[in-house]
């Protein structure tokens, strides 16, 4: 793709007076850090940050058998939902693997809304459309020039954000949403988020944004605000443990193996990929998705094999410098019979091999 | 941005000092900003031998790796142990306490390198 075939979202023009710098990603224009990794992380882990994820997708699901659709098409149990319940979940293949990881939003028997990840949006999209192909009273649209969307996280997102609306913050629980005004303008205010920390995720119209975005920055600074980029949403995720679609999970791994079994209800009925998860289930995986600490010199990166007693077995699928916890941690694949906390390992780093150590995932967890 | 004058500059935004026959190898401070949060940096052992335009090393940001091209050749003498512990001193202060390895070299060693001038002009040129 060429540069100027890339999008911008809504707030492009504020992330640039920011003088943030700005790397291509999922096909938009974002914006990868303002003043540095480390201490947006610092804002959010302590205070408050806010991130420009309008670049996601939102995928809208109605329809008198909305609920029958989302039911075939992820794994989670969505009629467990009451209206304006938000659940974490999978969009799956029919071998029980991820064609996405994705938030649906349930407003009523009849409208889901589906937060995607940006990179797979428009293959989620198709493959949705292809499944409606089965179904009748079932329609999908892509929402997602309709929405931009703004996450308020840390600490203090609850104290700055309530200064915008007249709507009960702390009334909203973790996963849940309502419908109000933010800051003027009609929203979508849920309780959910990808990094670690209490927060919001507010979806707003684009003509908005920007406002939002420069008023939040305002009524923020008492509390330390921070614009967060890119850079920082990767380091908080991966210190609470949370996958990353191209990373922990795709097309080629199932929810057991990313320890995430907790998100399939088998009982629930038929869905896409079922028959190959209750198969699994069976079985017991072959490998294992597991969180391990350097403990030589050197810091382990996205795709460096991992090795045990002279063998490659594994791989790599994120690592980072831990702002947080100071150290060097990383998530990998390993075989189900490795895969135990204490196991010692060697991550193969630019040839040299350095050791390290399984550890609990996940890294980091906040304080309640 | 001002670039210290009692030093030589690479296209690939490392600086020299010489010393006697001892040059001090660290990075500029526009590679520092570009670099972001150094959170790790890995140096060539003293007694080893270091190539100019040749990798020397790495230095790794939160997001990034990075190697580093030594700007001359000759034989290591030191490396600066104290970024073992606070790597962000090269973030803090690359033209100082940031810098990275001392190189003992021959005559005419940093001969191929830019002054603060040049190094500020081929700045300009890329765009900075």
């Amino acid at each position: 793709m060429t540069h100027h075939e890339l999008l911008r979202t809504p707030l492009f023009d504020c992330h640039v007076e920011a003088k943030a710098r700005i790397v291509p990603f999922a096909g938009f224009e974002m914006p990868v850090q303002y003043v540095g990794v480390m201490e947006e992380h610092k804002a959010v882990r302590t205070a408050v940050g806010m991130f420009d994820v309008s670049h996601m997708g939102e995928i809208d699901v109605v329809g008198r058998r909305a609920l029958e659709f989302v039911q075939y098409v992820t794994c989670n149990d969505a009629s467990k939902l009451v209206p304006g319940r938000a659940q974490y979940s999978g969009l799956m293949t029919r071998r029980g693997t991820f064609v996405d990881d994705l938030l649906v939003h349930k407003f009523d028997d009849e409208h889901y809304l589906l937060a995607v990840n940006a990179a797979n949006k428009d293959k989620d999209y198709a493959y949705l459309c292809a499944q409606t192909e089965e179904f009748t009273h079932v329609e999908v649209n892509d929402r997602s020039a309709d929405y931009a969307q703004i996450a308020v996280q840390g600490p203090k997102a609850l104290q700055v954000l309530q200064r915008l609306t007249p709507v009960t913050l702390g009334d909203i629980k973790y996963y849940r949403f309502v419908e109000g005004k933010v800051d003027g303008e009609p929203a979508i205010i849920a309780r959910t988020g990808y990094t670690g920390e209490d927060g919001f995720e507010i979806y707003l119209d684009p003509t908005a944004a920007s406002g939002l975005w420069r008023t939040l920055l305002e009524v923020g600074k008492g509390e330390g605000i921070m614009p967060c980029g890119l850079g920082c949403r990767d380091t908080l995720r991966f210190e609470a443990g949370m996958p990353l679609y191209g990373n922990e999970i795709d097309d080629t791994t199932t929810p057991f193996e990313a320890g995430l079994g907790w998100i399939v209800k088998l009982e629930k009925g038929a869905f896409l990929g079922r028959d190959a998860l209750l198969r699994q289930e069976a079985e017991g995986v072959g490998r294992k998705l597991i969180g391990f600490a350097v403990t030589g010199r050197g810091i382990a990166r996205h795709g460096y094999p991992i090795w045990y007693g002279g063998e490659n077995v594994g791989v790599v699928t994120s690592g980072s410098h831990a702002p947080t916890l100071g150290k060097a941690l990383g998530m990998g694949y390993l075989p189900v019979e490795l895969a135990t906390v204490g196991t010692q390992i060697e991550v193969e780093i630019r040839g040299q091999m350095v050791a390290a150590e399984v550890v609990e995932m996940p890294f980091y967890r906040r304080a309640r | 941005m001002a670039q210290p004058t009692d030093r030589k500059y690479s296209r690939t935004h490392e600086w020299a000092m010489l010393a006697g026959d001892v040059v001090t190898v660290g990075i500029t401070q526009f590679a520092q900003e570009q670099l972001g949060d150094v959170v790790f940096v890995e140096l060539p052992a003293a007694g080893g031998a270091v190539e100019a335009g040749k990798a020397c090393g790495t230095i790794e940001s939160v997001k990034a790796v990075s190697e580093i091209l030594s700007p001359v050749t000759g034989e290591v003498v030191e490396a600066n142990a104290a970024l073992e512990g606070r790597p962000e001193l090269v973030n803090q202060d690359p033209f100082g306490e940031g810098w990275l390895v001392r190189v003992k070299v021959g005559t005419g060693a940093l001969d191929h390198l830019m002054d603060a001038a040049a190094y500020e002009a081929f700045l300009a040129e890329e765009g900075h």
